[in-house]
C-alpha cells in the first residue's frame, strides 16, 4: 500500500494590491448630496467609520457623519429620573446605582456592549423586571414626581410603553392589535365605533396608516417584519403614553425598515420621551440627543451625543466608541 | 433487503391497519343493517319501554321469518346525549379554570404537587372510578339524598335507587377532566412569552393577559381536549354500567330535582349489559346497531373538531 | 437634574428590595370574578384529586393482604373461601404482553412508513385517518367487533371450539388482538413524533455516506427514536392494563385461567381467564360477586401498576439528556 501524500498546495494569486480610497481628513464632513436634514444613504456613516479607522485616536469618527436631525433646541421637560437605581438578579447586580434623567423632546440612547445592563435598566423603567421572580431592585424611579414603585403597575405601564426587539404582534387583526390596549385597559370597554379614530391616529403616528388603511382586518402576523414592528409601535402609542421605551427595535429588520423607523422615532420625540437601547453605534449617533454609555452595570458616561461620541471624558467610553471593544 | 422491498413491506403493514378499520366499519354496519331496515327512522324515536323491547327481541322465535326487531332507542340515545354533554360542558369549564389556576395563580409548591397528581388521574382505569362511584356515591345518594316522596312520585314508572343520572354525570366529569386539564395546561404554557410579555407591557392586568392572549392562543388545544373528552365519554361503557342505573329510561326534566336521581343507561353501557345475548341473531343485530351509532358519532365528532379549528387559522393561531 | 456617573467601588450598595405582586384593587369586577372562579376551581380540584388518591390508598391498605396476591381465586358463596387474585394478576400481565407484542411492530412500521415513505399520498392520508379513527373508537365497539370477527370459523385456531362447531371466540389471543388496537395509536403517535423531530440533515448525512434508506432507518433513525417508542409503548401498556370492556367481552370471564388444548403455553393463550379489571368489575355490586373488600384490594394493586407505568413514562420522556443533534 502506497503512502498517503497530502493534496498539493494551491495558492490563490492576487495580481495587485487592492486599492484603498484615501480617507478625508477628520473634521471635514463628506459633502452631502443635498441640504436635506435626513441623510438618505445609510452608507454615509460607514464612510465615516472608514475614515475614523485611519484618523487620530480620540477623535470620534462619528462627528463627521451626517445626522438625521438638527441640533437640539434646548432641554425638554423632564419626565422621569432614576435615582441610584440598582437591579440585581439572584443577588448578582446587573445595574449598579445609576442616576439618569429622561426628558420629553429628546431621544435618550443607551449604548454599551452586550450584558452591560442596558436592557435591564430599560425594563425596570416600566417594572417589567418584576416578571422575573429572581429580580430585586433598589433606588427610586420617579415619573412626573411620583415614585413608580408606589404606582399601580398597570397604570405605570400605560404611561410608559415598550417596544421589543423582536416584533411581537398578537395573533389578531391589525385593528385588534392597535385597539388592544384601549380595550383592555379602561374600566369600560369602548365600542368599535369609538375606537376607529384612536386606532387611525396611532397608525398614522407610526407611519403605517397608508399601508394598512384598506384592510384593517388583515392578519397582523402576515405583515412584513418592518410593518410588524411599526404595528407594535402603533400599539404602544395607542394609549397615549408619556414615555416610549424601545429595546433595540431595528436589530431584526432590514436597512430600509430601519431607516423608516428611525425617522419615525425622531418625529415622535416632540410628544413622548423616547429611550432607546441599541448596540448599533451608528444608529445611536444618527438619532440620539443624549447618550448614556453603560459598561458592566455602571453608567460610565452620560451627556449630549456630540460630546459622548466626539469628545468623551472617560477612557472606557473613548475605547468603546472607537471600536476598541464591543 | 432492498429499499423497494422494505418500502412495500412497511406500506403493507400500514395498510393492514387501514384494512382493519375499514373492515370493522363494514362488518358492524352489515350486521346492524337489519335492525335499522326493520324499524326505519323510528329506530331513533321514542315509544314504549326499550328494555321490554330488547327482551322481546331476545325471545324471538327461531324462525328467521318471525324475528322481532321492533326497537325505539330514544331513551338510550337521550341518556347518552345527556350524560355526555353534561359531563363535557361541566368538565371543560372546570378544566379551563383549573388549568388557568395551575399555570398562573397557584403557589409554586402546590403546583409542583398538583400537576403530577392530575396526570396520574388521567391514567387511572375507568373501572376504579366506577368502583368508587358504586361503593361510595350510590349508597350516599340512595340513602341520604333521595327522599321517600321522590321515590313515590315516580314509582309507577321507575325505581329510584342511588344509581342515577347524577352519579353518572359526576363521575364521568371527574374521569374526563384530568386529561383536559393536562392538554390545556400544556397549551397555555407553550404560548410564546413575547405575546404575554408584550401584553403585560401594555398595562393589561394579569387576568386579562391570560384570558385574552393565552386562552385565545390555546383555543385549538381546548377544542382538541373537548373532542378527546367527548370521545371518551361517549365510549365509556363499564363505569357507566356500574353507576348509571342500568335501566333504559329517559330521565324527565319536568320532574324537577328528581330528574337527577332517575336512572338511565347510555348506549355503550347497554352494549356491555347485553353482551351475553349476542348469539341470538336479531338481538345481536340490534346490539350491532348500537355500535354502529357509536361509530358514526365518533366519526362526526372528529370531523366537527377539525371543522371547528379551521376558522382559527386565519389570524395565525397555530392549530 | 444632572446625571452623574457611578461612584467608585467601595461605596456600599443599597440593599435591594423586592416589590409585591400587583394588587387586584384596580381590576374590573369581571376580572375579579374570573380570578375567584379560578381559585374555586383550583381548590375543588385539589380536594377531589387528593381525596380520590387518599381514599383509594386508605381502602387499599386496609384490605390488601399479601396472601391475596398469591392465592388463586375460587368461586364460593362464603367470602372467606374465595381466595385471592393471583390468576387475574397473571391474566393482566399476559394480556398486556400479548397486546403490546402485537401493537409494537405494527405501530412502529406504520409510523416509519408514514414519516419516511408515505407514497402514494392518498394512501398515507387514508392510513393516518384510519389510525385516528381507531384512536377514537370506543373500546366496547372494538370488543364486539372482535367477538364478531373471531367467532368465524376461520379463526378457530385462536380460541376454544365447543362441541357442535361453534367457535367460542373468546381467549387471550382474541382479547390481546383487540387490545393491540387500543395501544396502536399511542405507539404510532409517539414514534411518529420522535421520527419527525429528527432533523433532516441527519438523514442526509447518512445517505451521503452511501447507506440505503432501509439501513438508515434501521441503524440511525430507529435507535434515536427509541425513547419515543418506549414512551408510546408504556402509554399503550397503561391503557391495556386499565381496559375492562374488551376483557369482559372477549376473555370469557372465568375466574381462573382455563386453558384450552394440550400444548403448554399455547393452551393458556387459547383459553380464557380474567384480569384485574374484570375481577374488580365482577366483585363490585355490579357484577356477580359481592366482595367489595377484594374489589378494593384488586383496584389498589391495579392503581399501583398504573402509577409504576406512569413513573416509567416520566423517566423515559425526561431522558432528553441524550445527545441531541444541536441545531
Amino acid at each position: 500500500m502506497e503512502r498517503l501524500t497530502p493534496p498539493p498546495i494551491r495558492r490563490i494569486v492576487v495580481d495587485d494590491d487592492p486599492t484603498v480610497v484615501a480617507a478625508p481628513p477628520p473634521g471635514q464632513a463628506p459633502a452631502p448630496a443635498n441640504g436635506t436634514v435626513v441623510a438618505g444613504s445609510p452608507l454615509a456613516p460607514a464612510g465615516g467609520a472608514a475614515a475614523g479607522a485611519t484618523g487620530t485616536p480620540g477623535a470620534s469618527s462619528f462627528v463627521s457623519a451626517p445626522r438625521r436631525r438638527p441640533a437640539t433646541e434646548g432641554l425638554g421637560t423632564e419626565r422621569m429620573h432614576l435615582e441610584e437605581l440598582t437591579v440585581a438578579y439572584s443577588g448578582k447586580e446587573a445595574v449598579k446605582r445609576v442616576t439618569l434623567p429622561v426628558r420629553q423632546g429628546e431621544v435618550l440612547a443607551l449604548i454599551g456592549p452586550s450584558g452591560c445592563g442596558k436592557t435591564t435598566l430599560l425594563r425596570s423603567l416600566n417594572r417589567l423586571t418584576e416578571l422575573t421572580p429572581t429580580a430585586t431592585q433598589g433606588g427610586r424611579i420617579v415619573l412626573d414626581g411620583e415614585d413608580t414603585g408606589l404606582l399601580e403597575v398597570t397604570q405605570l405601564r400605560r404611561r410608559v410603553s415598550m417596544v421589543f426587539q423582536q416584533p411581537n404582534p398578537f395573533p389578531m387583526s391589525v385593528f385588534d392589535n392597535v385597539a388592544y390596549a384601549l380595550r383592555e385597559q379602561g374600566t369600560k370597554r369602548p365600542g368599535k365605533a369609538a375606537l376607529n379614530e384612536p386606532v387611525a391616529e396611532a397608525l398614522r403616528r407610526a407611519g403605517l396608516w397608508d399601508e394598512v388603511a384598506e384592510d384593517l382586518d388583515h392578519a397582523a402576523l402576515r405583515l412584513s417584519g418592518g410593518q410588524q414592528q411599526r404595528l407594535c409601535i402603533a400599539r404602544a402609542l395607542a394609549a397615549g403614553p408619556e414615555v416610549l421605551l424601545l429595546d433595540e427595535p431595528c436589530s431584526a429588520l432590514d436597512p430600509r425598515s430601519t431607516q423608516i423607523i428611525e425617522d419615525l422615532i425622531v418625529g415622535l420625540r416632540k410628544d413622548v420621551a423616547v429611550v432607546i437601547v441599541t448596540h448599533n453605534l451608528q444608529q445611536a449617533y444618527r438619532i440620539a440627543d443624549y447618550v448614556g454609555f453603560m459598561y458592566l452595570g455602571d453608567l460610565v458616561e452620560y451627556g449630549p451625543a456630540e460630546e459622548v461620541f466626539g469628545n468623551p471624558r472617560e477612557e472606557r467610553t473613548r475605547e468603546y466608541v472607537s471600536g476598541a471593544f464591543g | 433487503m432492498t429499499d423497494r422491498r422494505v418500502e412495500l413491506l412497511l406500506g403493507a403493514l400500514a395498510s393492514v391497519v387501514l384494512l382493519l378499520i375499514v373492515g370493522m366499519v363494514i362488518f358492524v354496519f352489515t350486521k346492524a343493517w337489519p335492525s335499522f331496515a326493520n324499524n326505519g327512522l323510528k329506530w331513533f324515536g321514542p315509544g314504549g319501554n326499550v328494555d321490554d323491547q330488547l327482551i322481546d327481541i331476545f325471545n324471538s322465535p327461531a324462525n328467521p321469518a318471525n324475528y322481532v326487531y321492533k326497537l325505539r332507542a330514544y331513551p338510550l340515545i337521550y341518556g347518552t346525549a345527556i350524560t355526555t354533554i353534561g359531563a363535557v360542558v361541566i368538565g371543560l369549564t372546570f378544566a379551563l379554570l383549573s388549568a388557568i389556576f395551575i399555570v398562573e395563580f397557584a403557589p409554586p409548591r402546590l403546583r409542583a404537587v398538583l400537576e403530577p397528581v392530575v396526570r396520574l388521574l388521567a391514567a387511572v382505569p375507568s373501572v376504579i372510578y366506577g368502583l368508587i362511584g358504586i361503593l361510595v356515591l350510590v349508597p350516599f345518594i340512595g340513602n341520604d339524598l333521595i327522599t321517600a316522596e321522590q321515590k313515590k312520585s315516580v314509582a309507577f314508572v321507575v325505581q329510584l335507587s342511588g344509581s342515577s343520572l347524577l352519579v353518572a354525570v359526576v363521575i364521568l366529569t371527574v374521569m374526563i377532566t384530568p386529561i383536559m386539564i393536562a392538554i390545556i395546561v400544556d397549551a397555555l404554557r407553550s404560548v410564546p412569552r413575547s405575546w404575554t410579555e408584550g401584553a403585560s407591557a401594555l398595562g393589561v392586568n394579569r387576568w386579562r393577559v391570560i384570558w385574552t392572549i393565552s386562552v385565545r392562543a390555546a383555543r385549538p388545544a381546548i377544542i382538541a381536549a373537548a373532542v378527546l373528552a367527548t370521545a371518551r365519554a361517549l365510549g365509556e361503557a363499564i363505569m357507566l354500567s356500574m353507576v348509571s342505573g342500568s335501566v333504559g329510561f329517559a330521565p324527565n326534566p319536568l320532574d324537577g330535582l328528581t330528574f337527577l336521581f332517575e336512572p338511565t343507561r347510555p348506549l355503550a353501557a347497554t352494549i356491555v349489559d347485553n353482551a351475553e345475548g349476542l348469539s341470538v341473531k336479531p338481538f345481536g343485530q340490534t346490539i350491532y346497531a348500537f355500535a354502529a351509532v357509536l361509530l358514526v358519532s365518533s366519526l362526526l365528532l372528529s370531523l366537527s373538531g377539525w371543522a371547528a379549528k379551521q376558522p382559527l387559522k386565519r389570524y395565525g393561531v397555530r392549530a | 437634574m444632572e446625571a452623574h456617573t457611578t461612584p467608585l467601588p467601595g461605596a456600599a450598595a443599597p440593599a435591594p428590595r423586592t416589590r409585591a405582586v400587583e394588587s387586584t384593587a384596580t381590576w374590573r369586577r369581571r376580572d375579579r370574578i374570573g380570578l375567584a372562579l379560578c381559585w374555586a376551581a383550583g381548590i375543588l380540584l385539589c380536594l377531589i384529586a387528593f381525596g380520590l388518591v387518599a381514599y383509594m390508598a386508605v381502602r387499599g391498605v386496609q384490605y390488601l393482604k399479601l396472601d391475596l396476591l398469591t392465592t388463586r381465586p375460587l368461586s364460593d358463596l362464603d367470602q372467606s373461601k374465595t381466595g385471592g387474585f393471583l390468576d387475574p394478576i397473571i391474566g393482566t400481565v399476559i394480556l398486556t404482553v400479548v397486546g403490546t407484542l402485537l401493537a409494537l411492530p405494527l405501530g412502529v412500521a406504520t409510523a416509519v412508513w408514514i414519516t419516511e415513505y408515505a407514497r402514494p399520498s392518498w394512501l398515507a392520508r387514508a392510513v393516518e385517518s384510519g389510525v385516528e379513527m381507531v384512536a377514537g373508537t370506543p373500546s366496547i365497539v372494538l370488543a364486539i367487533f372482535g367477538l364478531l370477527l373471531f367467532s368465524e370459523s376461520v379463526f378457530s385456531f385462536l380460541s376454544f371450539t365447543a362441541q357442535g362447531g361453534a367457535v367460542f371466540g373468546r381467549s387471550f389471543f382474541t382479547a390481546g388482538a383487540m387490545m393491540s388496537l387500543i395501544a396502536l395509536p399511542l405507539v404510532f403517535g409517539s414514534t411518529r413524533e420522535a421520527l419527525q423531530s429528527i432533523p433532516g440533515h441527519v438523514r442526509e448525512a447518512s445517505y451521503a455516506l452511501g447507506k440505503t434508506k432501509a439501513a438508515t432507518i434501521r441503524r440511525v433513525l430507529l435507535p434515536t427514536a427509541r425513547p419515543g417508542i418506549a414512551t408510546g409503548t408504556a402509554l399503550g401498556m397503561g391503557r391495556i392494563a386499565g381496559d375492562t370492556a374488551i376483557v369482559v367481552i372477549l376473555l370469557g370471564a372465568t375466574l381462573q385461567l382455563q386453558s384450552a388444548g394440550d400444548t403448554p403455553g399455547l393452551s393458556t393463550l387459547k383459553g380464557t381467564g380474567s384480569t384485574l379489571t374484570s375481577y374488580v368489575y365482577n366483585n363490585s355490586p355490579a357484577g356477580e360477586g359481592n366482595a367489595p373488600e377484594k374489589a378494593y384490594a384488586a383496584a389498589f394493586v391495579l392503581l399501583l401498576i398504573v402509577i409504576a407505568l406512569n413513573f416509567a413514562i416520566d423517566l423515559l420522556s425526561n431522558k432528553r439528556k441524550a445527545p441531541t443533534w444541536s441545531g
